[in-house]
């Protein structure tokens, strides 16, 4: 294979498939949907981002595909196929299989997600041990590989370090050496820069494109960076209030949002062509879960909503090709 | 620059850490700035640079270990008793987390009232205290109704103008907003931005914004100051130090932020390793452990002071500036 060939996304092949994903949480003043009928797919070689706001539920659906829910949140509907096994209904032994071989996550909180009782040596060659077999010696060797691939210095002396005694971006190197440890075929990355000063995360983004094309895995970057998006993603689906209310390659969608949404979100960002006028925010807050209005979830909020908008919810519909959105006039979505 | 305000000259200021000898953490390290009336002065760096002692030290619950600071000509540090508290008011401050920084047992218009307990004299009466506290939350776009709700009934947006609505309620002179957009989600950023920046055209306050989003300090600062482990290494108005900057470590953080506007993408420089730690800052110039212009005599002295021609008031401290490099230039 020629190295064009290997940088471009499987298009026809997705490798994880999520349909009609749907959590609900359970809180003392009744149950809430977090995440309501999520569909996407993520292909090798390619990343895509989950974007939205704080509450939109983008994080939920990271933490319903590796099965690490809180036990008041539970799975109501929907599939995730990867590796011709759903996710959502596989068994513990089975999710277990293929932490790490299939499916891995890299939080954005990477001193919480290190154990801080062991040095990071013995946490690097956990998954060897556990999937491969290998002896302590075996995986030791493999961690201090795989310490040296992600920039980590003096990786030998290093092994024998614990969490604490590294900063928040090395940290974070560590945690995605684990993640990829495995070889996984899809990569979740829930803000894996947001703790990070833009000079790491400048370092961080530039080695999960590395390892993506190295690995070819699929990446799923969950964020609230629409700049992030626009330099690291390829394609985007924008998330309000547990829905999927855009998606399409990041080029086009930010280029001509058919989600007023959208380009809410992209006016609200200070660009310097509009530096010192008043920036266009959106009004209000985000709906609270326990009133989500029926009909569409962003009328309160949209400069364009009319009757129907409080009666019948938009369908996430095809508007172009590869793009969809969830609105009822997404031709004048121009206008806002 | 408009009439000056506030002066800083060689402000220093470390602390002692447990364990380590007699070596002390040197937060600041000589920092020289001014800011005009009116003026939004942006301080940027990354964590541990030293721009949150900075405010701390400019709203004097850290004293400086030398160094001035005039405000208005006055030496705040030399002020006692009425005259001391009478300075407090003038520098005022926004937080960064509008969760932790209201008392969720008082309600908004208490919390907005409460700087008027330690001055007593700016109202004298209660109906004239309940005006202004009214009037304060029709100024932060939430409202008159709005006090008598608590925190735990607002927003994170609508906190942080709670928060605002606080620190104008001394009518002060200078605003430090210490991060004060970091917590929100973007969409309420940018209506809190332009509160700011309204309330900046009518009441002629001053701002110290820091931050470390730089999309945000250069939509809302006329100058701005860089900071690298405790000293300023560049400062000049906001268009020059974007768009030519002189110190390599600010080219370096101004193409490290992701754009959305790929126009405003330039070729990423991308730094090797991370901020040394302030315990041992390099010697000579302390960026040089980062810089791919370093050379040996940036290790054995200080960088001079190098100005950019074309822009006034317009400095970087460093042996190599990148404005003193014709090939640097075109591709700027």
């Amino acid at each position: 294979m020629t190295a064009v060939a290997e940088r471009l996304p499987d298009l026809d092949n997705p490798v994880l498939e999520v349909d009609g994903l749907t959590v609900d949480i359970r809180t003392i003043t009744g149950t809430v949907r977090a995440v309501n009928d999520v569909s996407f797919s993520a292909r090798r070689g390619e990343t895509l981002a989950l974007l939205g706001e704080s509450g939109c539920g983008k994080s939920m659906t990271a933490t319903a595909l590796v099965g690490l829910l809180e036990p008041v949140a539970d799975v109501v509907g929907g599939t995730a196929q990867l590796a011709d096994v759903d996710l959502l209904s596989a068994d513990r032994k089975k999710r277990r299989e293929m932490a790490g071989t299939e499916l891995a996550i890299v939080f954005q909180d990477a001193l919480t997600a290190l154990n801080p009782l062991y040095t990071v040596g013995t946490q690097l060659a956990e998954p060897f041990r556990i999937h491969h077999g290998m002896s302590a010696k075996e995986a030791k060797a493999k961690a201090v590989e795989l310490m040296a691939r992600v920039g980590i210095p003096q990786p030998q002396t290093r092994l024998n370090s614990y969490p604490h005694q590294f900063s928040g971006g090395m940290r974070q190197r560590l945690l995605i050496a684990m993640a990829v440890a495995l070889n996984p075929s899809v990569l979740i990355a829930d803000e894996p820069t947001t703790a990070l000063d833009v000079t790491v995360q400048a370092q961080i983004m530039a080695l999960l494109r590395d390892l993506r094309a190295e690995y070819r895995m699929a990446v799923v970057l969950i964020t609230h960076d629409l700049a992030l998006v626009a330099e690291e993603a390829d394609r985007v689906a924008v998330m309000y209030a547990g829905n999927i209310v855009e998606t399409g390659p990041v080029a086009e969608v930010f280029a001509n949002p058919q989600h007023p949404y959208t380009k809410g979100l992209l006016n609200s960002v200070p660009v310097n062509a509009r530096r010192g006028d008043e920036l266009k925010s959106i009004g209000g807050t985000p709906p609270d879960l326990h009133a989500i209005p029926e009909g569409c979830v962003y009328q309160a909020r949209c400069p364009l909503a009319r009757d129907i908008c409080a009666t019948k919810r938009p369908p996430l519909d095809s508007v172009g090709s590869n793009r969809k959105a969830a609105c009822h006039f997404p031709g004048e979505v121009v206008n806002v | 620059m408009s009439e000056k305000l506030l002066e800083v000259r060689d402000l220093r200021k470390s602390f002692p850490v447990p364990n380590a000898g007699k070596k002390r953490l040197c937060a600041l390290d000589g920092i020289t700035l001014d800011l005009g009336r009116g003026e939004t002065l942006g301080l940027v760096g990354e964590s541990g640079c030293g721009k949150s002692t900075l405010a701390r030290t400019l709203m004097m619950p850290e004293r400086p270990d030398s160094g001035t600071v005039r405000f208005d000509g006055i030496d705040p540090f030399g002020l006692r008793g009425k005259d001391l508290l009478a300075f407090r008011r003038r520098v005022q401050m926004v937080f960064q987390d509008p969760y932790a920084s209201l008392n969720a047992r008082m309600s908004a218009g208490d919390i907005i009232a409460e700087p008027w307990r330690s001055h007593k004299g700016m109202y004298k009466n209660k109906r004239e205290r309940d005006m202004r506290v009214r009037g304060l939350l029709d100024l932060v776009g939430l409202g008159a109704k709005a006090a008598d709700k608590y925190p735990q009934e607002f927003s994170g947006g609508q906190r942080q103008r709670i928060g605002i609505a606080r620190a104008l309620a001394l009518d002060p002179d200078v605003i430090i907003c210490d991060e004060p957009v970091s917590a929100l989600d973007l969409s309420v950023q940018a209506q809190v931005l332009n509160l700011l920046n309204e309330l900046q055209g009518q009441l002629g306050i001053s701002y110290i914004f820091i931050s470390h989003d730089l999309s945000v300090v250069r939509h809302v600062a006329d100058r701005v100051a860089v900071m690298y482990l405790g000293r300023i290494i560049e400062s000049g108005p906001t268009e020059a130090v974007f768009d030519r900057p002189n110190h390599p470590y600010t080219a370096a953080l101004m193409s490290a932020a992701p754009k959305l506007d790929g126009a405003e993408r330039k070729e990423r420089i991308l730094l090797k390793g991370e901020v040394p730690s302030p315990l041992n800052p390099p010697s000579g110039c302390r960026f040089r452990t980062r810089c791919w212009k370093a050379t040996e005599v940036c290790a054995t002295s200080a960088p001079p002071s190098a100005v950019d021609r074309e822009v006034a008031g317009h400095t970087a401290e460093c042996h190599h500036p990148l404005l003193d490099d014709p090939s640097m230039l075109a591709s700027a």
